[in-house]
């Protein structure tokens, strides 16, 4: 069988469902930020081709830099998860390491995003340019919000690392900061899908 | 936590050399003139498969319970299915209003 | 004093979302008796128009989101840990976040009344005026210029964020946290119906939260999402909006529906007819609520096809609220029927809410709802779904549920005073609106012409609605008579089956001595198959572990007023400081040790 239903709740509470109380809280907000992203998502495309001016997408959107942010948020997932192994397994050295280059590949995602809207601003496109850039930067800035969130959280969690108060007793914490640190991801993948890829 | 039937490291380095794979296969059909006309399906079909593999090996969902999925699964779908709806209405109604 | 304000006791946060909520239900009964005196006679003069846009808003305003979903959510959280047999909710802190979250959001909303000065309006309220539902493009900038929309648009952020948090808490709370042989088709009806609800709050409020976010940048920011001179659809606003509103009008109606499900079999000393179909249709009616939205839209071009698919959609929808009417039914006949105050308001809710059901199947089709739409038929068919359904079916849950929660009876004599009058004064209210409305009375406009035919009708609406007020103050007497009082309540006064009467009136702060194993759907009762439940010990063997309270969720609750003062103010070192307040509130409340 290959599922793994055993995880056993946090505080030794028994559970009707027998599963974590945080997780299954957390599982549904997931949930709930699809329908978030998705209206967000729905915006952008009902409006797309509407904009009474430009610039337009295929006009200032720069499909290598953000192959390059799109590559880093995927090995941050992987740094994520290999951060969330280690701490498992007690290895809290490797465990600290990989929690902070999560983070660090975070803040380089960031950094890009930065970048890519001043660049925007620059050659014309502003928030109230056009339908365009109206539902770009709400759309990619509340993605960027998240992540934010998500860096602090990670940060957080590296120093209670490294002031010794975060090994495999509280790895559930770190699971769920990693399924923030995925669906953050996950929802990039769409972005840059449906807003890059897809013009 | 059950050892048995849990993603190794090995199956983790895999899963991100599969990502970046994709990544790579989907900015190439983007920039290749040729393939322009099935653009956004194959665009579509292998962001899903990038969704999918970090949704079930990252996020471990595949090993979980399955009511995970189900509370995951279920908003997902519901989002996939009023975004379809709207665009339907929006694209369908320009469509009927401009008698084209 | 200060125990309540750190209380993360579920009962005791049901006690503060029920007060606060009954108080913000009495304001906006005010606002629609100013507006029914205004109504009264054609070519009144008693509120300007200005006055009477900020009426009829804030009174929908205040009836949705500060006292049905709250009243609700006080039966949510006094009741359904007592169902499931659980000695609180999954996450305590986050529930009494939730409540403060709550009543700062209302006192943002209605700050407003008083707010003008600051504003430097010649006036003193600027309370939102656009609707209840805020259409784009009246509530851009360009048409609304003053702060009232922006208290709307910022005041119904706060209070979705308490309903989201409180959502994923009774969800987590009603899957995991049930007794040894709680199975889910055990469960009590009104959980089941909670449960529902819950789902539709975190699926719904993302997208209004979404639609706020456009509009809010719209308004500060000059994008033109909803404005037509930037590209925008105001349609778009309708949309998204609709798609939160329509699970929303599920949102208060399924707990209604569940709490009606609880009282008729206590009351008919029967078990309800067909538990399991009441149970599948009342998730199909939280999921095919989904698929409806567009109804609200139909005089706004959307073309045939949308407009038949919506209309058929909505049509469905009647089949399972028609099951579970069928199902209610089934369950009074040939019953053992006590005609207590709590049954007439079961019975009530019944009968108002097939008659509120049958206008929203006139609805559903899209060529008469173009004769409907945006006309006192419309008000008709709300008011009956929700004061005739929501409020009734609230009622009813009162007077079962307030022995149980602060161990005094109210007043049978009272109670029956105040459900004929209610019945009497909500009927003359609002069934002459379908009549003003087909005779093409809009809504929403502050005074109509003579010539129109419909004063009459308007007229008995008014004293309709002052006879609610009476009915309602003697509910208020009836409440407040209790308190002086001593504890007369047994533990189980009306023979219930559940959970909940099996411990005393009210609930000693652990709930349970003992955590019960569940063998029935009716624990407390003798049936075909099984005996009652052995009761439980009066004392605990062993000392329960109550958590303490915190301060944290009242103190993070703060910062989100803070923040929507700093905004409505243009000042953004007031954002921050409220983000800040937040945040570190976030971080206290994360290291705080608090075990359950």
């Amino acid at each position: 069988m290959a599922r793994d239903t055993h995880a056993p709740p946090a505080h030794g509470h028994r559970t009707s469902m027998g599963l974590d109380s945080r997780k299954m809280a957390f599982w549904a907000f997931i949930g709930s930020e699809c329908l978030l992203f998705g209206s967000l998502i729905s915006t952008y495309l009902v409006y797309k081709g509407r904009s009474l001016v430009g610039p337009y997408p295929h006009e200032i959107l720069n499909i290598p830099f953000t192959s390059f942010s799109t590559f880093d948020l995927l090995m941050s997932s992987l740094a994520m998860v290999l951060a969330l192994a280690a701490i498992q397994r007690g290895d809290m050295k490797q465990g600290k390491l990989w929690l902070l280059v999560t983070a660090l590949l975070g803040l380089v995602f960031l950094g890009g995003q930065f970048w890519e809207f001043s660049h925007f601003v620059h050659e014309g496109l502003g928030l109230t340019t056009n339908l365009f850039g109206s539902t770009f930067y709400v759309l990619t800035g509340t993605h960027g919000a998240h992540v934010t969130v998500g860096v602090i959280w990670l940060l957080t969690l590296w120093v209670q690392a490294l002031r010794g108060k975060l090994g495999p007793a509280n790895a559930l914490t770190v699971e769920i900061t990693g399924l923030y640190w995925h669906f953050v991801d996950v929802v990039w993948i769409v972005i840059f899908t449906v807003v890059y890829l897809i013009q | 936590m059950t050892e048995q039937a849990h993603a190794t490291t090995g199956t983790y380095l895999r899963v991100a050399a599969i990502l970046v794979m994709i990544t790579l296969i989907e900015v190439g059909v983007f920039y290749v003139p040729a393939f322009q006309g099935v653009l956004v399906p194959v665009l579509l079909v292998l962001s899903a498969v990038k969704f999918t593999l970090v949704v079930m090996f990252y996020m471990h969902l595949k090993f979980d319970s399955r009511f995970f999925t189900f509370l995951f699964g279920g908003p997902l779908l519901l989002a996939l299915a009023v975004m379809i709806g709207l665009l339907f209405i929006f694209y369908g109604t320009v469509r009927l209003r401009t008698g084209s | 004093m200060k125990s309540w304000l750190t209380t993360t006791d579920h009962k005791r946060i049901g006690l503060l979302y029920f007060w606060t909520a009954f108080v913000f239900f009495l304001i906006g009964g005010v606002e629609a008796l100013f507006i029914r005196a205004q109504l009264a006679r054609p070519e009144n003069q008693l509120v300007s128009a200005e006055t009477f846009n900020q009426l009829f808003t804030m009174h929908g305003t205040t009836m949705v989101f500060l006292a049905l979903m709250p009243l609700s959510a006080a039966f949510f959280n006094y009741i359904i840990p007592l169902q499931i047999g659980a000695r609180d909710v999954a996450f305590p802190r986050l529930n009494a976040f939730s409540y403060w979250v709550f009543l700062l959001g209302g006192l943002f909303l209605n700050a407003s009344f008083i707010a003008g000065p600051l504003f430097g309006a010649d006036r003193l309220s600027v309370a939102p005026d656009a609707g209840w539902f805020g259409y784009a493009n009246l509530t851009s900038r360009q048409f609304s210029p003053g702060p009232n929309v922006d208290f709307w648009l910022l005041g119904l952020q706060i209070l979705g964020i308490a309903s989201l948090a409180a959502g994923f808490n009774f969800i987590v709370t009603i899957l995991n946290m049930r007794a040894p042989g709680m199975r889910m088709l055990r469960l009590p009806v009104f959980t089941w119906m909670t449960l529902v609800t819950q789902f539709l709050v975190i699926t719904a409020f993302p997208v209004i939260t979404v639609a706020l976010v456009l509009l809010m940048f719209d308004r500060f920011f000059g994008t033109h999402f909803f404005l037509p001179q930037g590209g925008g659809d105001p349609i778009l606003w309708q949309h998204l909006f609709w798609m939160f509103g329509h699970p929303e009008v599920y949102i208060l109606i399924l707990p209604a529906m569940g709490i009606v499900s609880e009282v008729l079999p206590t009351f008919s000393k029967k078990p309800l007819f067909g538990y399991t179909v009441v149970v599948y249709s009342g998730v199909l009616i939280g999921f095919l609520g989904w698929s409806v939205w567009s109804h609200h839209m139909f005089s706004t071009g959307l073309g045939p096809i949308a407009d038949s698919v919506f209309a058929g959609t909505t049509m469905l929808i009647a089949i399972p609220t028609g099951v579970k009417i069928f199902n209610w039914i089934g369950t009074l006949w040939g019953g053992q029927i006590r005609f207590t105050t709590s049954l007439l308001f079961a019975v009530g809710f019944i009968a108002m809410f097939i008659i509120g059901g049958l206008s929203g199947v006139t609805h559903a089709s899209a060529p008469s709802d173009l004769q409907q739409t945006d006309t006192y038929y419309v008000v008709a068919h709300i008011h009956y779904v929700l004061f005739g359904g929501t409020i009734l079916g609230l009622f009813a849950g009162m007077y079962y549920w307030w022995p149980k929660m602060t161990g005094r009876m109210l007043s049978e004599t009272l109670g029956k005073w105040h459900f004929w009058l209610t019945m009497i004064g909500m009927n003359l209210a609002f069934f002459p609106m379908h009549f003003s409305g087909l005779l093409g009375m809009p809504r929403r406009i502050y005074t109509y012409s003579p010539e129109l035919g419909v004063a009459g009708y308007n007229l008995a609406s008014t004293i309709g609605a002052f006879t609610i007020a009476v009915a309602t103050l003697i509910f208020l007497v009836n409440l407040l008579r209790t308190r002086g009082r001593p504890i007369n309540a047994p533990a189980n006064p009306w023979g219930g089956a559940t959970l909940e009467w099996a411990i005393p009136s009210p609930p000693p702060v652990y709930n349970f001595t003992v955590i019960p194993t569940v063998e029935s759907r009716l624990p407390l009762w003798q049936t075909e198959r099984h005996a009652p439940m052995t009761p439980l010990p009066e004392r605990p063997p062993a000392p329960i572990h109550v958590p303490g309270g915190s301060w944290w969720p009242m103190i993070t609750a703060m910062g989100m007023p803070i923040m929507a003062i700093g905004a409505i103010a243009h000042l953004l070192p007031v954002v921050i400081a409220g983000a800040l307040v937040v945040v570190v509130g976030i971080y206290r409340w994360a290291y705080e040790p608090f075990e359950m």
